[in-house]
């Protein structure tokens, strides 16, 4: 290991990730809890902000706010403009092939229920089936199971095996010629799998059913290209991507988006009213219906952009690192398990210590400063699976360094002293 | 072990919570009920034998954290022998000393008074209620299992999904 940790050669083509810099730009980690510099490893919940979001936000208060869509005033202009230019970054972030499939929503939450009751109530009916994974988000299990209520339909789960990974012959059985759609997760959230979509896609779409990727913790953690993964609906959220909060993105095929009804009715997504017959307008307004999320929606690009400007392959490898050498060192603890052993892992590390509540070995991180979440992750499912009530899950971010991961391990080690 | 984390997990609850007292099922028991915490996925069954009033027999079983293991396990000492109305006025003590409203010296409290590291932990107050709580629903005979999410936003909210 150490030959690889050298700094690189004078020569190197691309600078080294410089991730004391990184830390720089995001002001909370300055934080002092209880005394100790604050380790923030709870990325998978929610990411911390930039400086650059953080003023972006500011600026539109300060210098271009105003409604968007609407007004012919200078100030609307401007403000639509930037909101407009969030949505060209969004589509270049995923590589769409147009703004117009980029649909503005609250979070990946809101992206699957608009999907479910706009797609899936138009065409799914009694006797069809929902296919899902068995490592699947409460938001990515609770719409179409509502969704399934409602039309008579049956929700069908593709099992995961000990490692946490999905069998993709097991998945492709399970699209039947009853099956009208496939949701799936590009990355776990409580066992760090990272899913073979492209592959699962290939296998949806040769039977004709069209696939949704919950991509929220897929979206800050590695580069998304929808069209190489050939996603007929792909969903993230700001605040994971160090953007603000209330600000979701549902990409859709245009081909799609076209045809499903509005999600909700009200301003900016009609073209005409009359108390007859409303038409709707075009894409991508006719899904977002009211003011948006102005101010959050431009930040949001602002986050991107900083994202971009590091590059998601260089984010990429830089948490491979740091979950390998959790890995690694965790998983040489006597009588601590790791959930989640899949081959292809992100971001994300489940844990479980013989003798001590993952609830107990929060408390006693947090009185360390190092913030972890503790629990069922919205995944309870996935803890049935493998017989727990909870588990412990630290997840990384851009920002993280090998001394945190020092850090969680003398935590670690400080509640095993403690609870045995 | 710092100093808050010794005020929370005192020596007393440690003890309970590696080798809890009361700690199997009652094959007996006239009473039981089950309690859920959904945040955390932790669940305890309270057995109760009763003679008339008075809670003859109490024991538990289940799967929790320290906090929720020690304070089971202490309830079960602390309310056997008890009436019905004894019990109900500990818990009401009990609850006011975690969640701060309390004070650490009422004598009433004997050795549940190690719970007052508790207050300063807001967000651990349901797991040392919950065995309480299903007592309660015990003694009232609930069929249903009692949740600590079930009782609105009061002083025990705090929890995060």
């Amino acid at each position: 290991m150490s030959t690889i940790a050298r700094p690189a050669p004078a020569a190197a083509p691309a600078p080294a990730y410089d991730v004391a810099s990184i830390r720089r730009d995001f002001p909370i980690l300055a934080t002092k809890v209880y005394g100790k510099p604050l380790v923030y490893l709870d990325n998978a919940a929610s990411a911390q902000k930039p400086l650059a979001v953080i003023d972006a936000e500011r600026d539109v208060y300060e210098k271009c706010y105003a409604n968007i869509h609407r007004g012919v005033h200078w100030l609307s202009v401007h403000a639509t403009d930037a909101y407009d230019a969030a949505r060209e970054k969004t589509r270049r972030f995923l590589n769409a092939s147009e703004a117009r499939e980029i649909v503005f929503v609250r979070g990946t939450t809101e992206a699957v229920n608009l999907v479910a009751q706009t797609y899936g109530r138009t065409h799914v009916g009694p006797g069809d089936e929902v296919l899902i994974t068995g490592l699947e988000h409460h938001s990515n299990i609770v719409p179409w199971q509502m969704l399934c209520e409602e039309k008579r339909a049956r929700l069908a789960v593709a099992p995961i095996n000990d490692a946490g990974e999905v069998d993709v012959d097991v998945f492709a059985r399970l699209l039947t010629p009853r099956t009208r759609i496939a949701s799936i997760a590009h990355l776990s959230n409580a066992l760090g799998t990272v899913l073979p979509v492209r592959r699962m896609v290939e296998l949806a779409h040769e039977r004709g059913v069209p696939v949704f990727v919950d991509g929220a913790q897929a979206a800050p953690r590695m580069p998304v290209d929808v069209r190489a993964l050939g996603a007929d609906f792909y969903a993230f959220s700001s605040h994971k991507v160090y953007g603000p909060t209330g600000v979701g993105v549902l990409y859709g095929r245009a081909e799609l988006l076209e045809k499903m009804p509005p999600y909700q009715g009200g301003g900016d997504m009609i073209r005409s009213v009359t108390f007859d017959k409303t038409t709707y307008n075009k894409l991508p307004h006719k899904f977002e219906a009211g003011t948006p999320n102005i101010a959050g929606g431009i930040a949001f690009g602002a986050a991107l952009d900083y994202v971009t400007r590091i590059g998601l392959e260089r984010i990429e490898a830089h948490e491979r690192d740091l979950l390998r050498d959790a890995t690694d060192r965790l998983g040489a603890i006597d009588g601590l398990r790791i959930v989640g052993t899949a081959r292809e892992k992100a971001g994300v590390l489940s844990f479980v210590i013989d003798g001590v509540h993952p609830h107990d070995i929060g408390t006693v991180l947090d009185r360390h400063g190092v913030a972890i979440r503790t629990g069922h992750h919205c995944a309870q499912p996935v803890m049935d699976r493998y017989g727990l009530p909870a588990t412990a899950r630290a997840s990384f971010g851009l920002y993280n360094t090998r001394d945190e991961v020092d850090a969680l391990l003398a935590a670690i080690h400080e509640a095993i002293r403690m609870f045995r | 072990m710092t100093n808050d984390l010794r005020d929370l997990y005192q020596e007393v609850i440690l003890d309970h919570s590696k080798r809890p007292r009361n700690f199997h099922s009652m094959p007996q028991a006239d009473r039981k009920a089950e309690g859920y915490n959904p945040l955390c996925g932790d669940r305890e069954t309270v057995f109760l034998d009763l003679d008339g009033d008075v809670l003859k027999d109490v024991s538990f079983q289940g799967a929790g954290c320290a906090i929720s293991t020690a304070s089971a396990s202490m309830m079960t000492e602390s309310v056997k022998g008890k009436t019905r109305a004894e019990a109900d006025a500990l818990f009401e003590r009990f609850h006011d000393l975690i969640t701060g409203k309390g004070d650490g010296d009422d004598p009433e409290l004997g050795k549940l008074a190690v719970f007052s590291g508790v207050r300063e932990y807001p967000v651990r107050v349901k797991c040392a209620t919950l065995p309480w709580h299903t007592l309660k629903a015990a003694l009232s005979d609930a069929q249903a299992p009692v949740s600590t999410e079930s009782e609105g936003p009061t002083a025990e909210s705090g929890g995060a999904s």
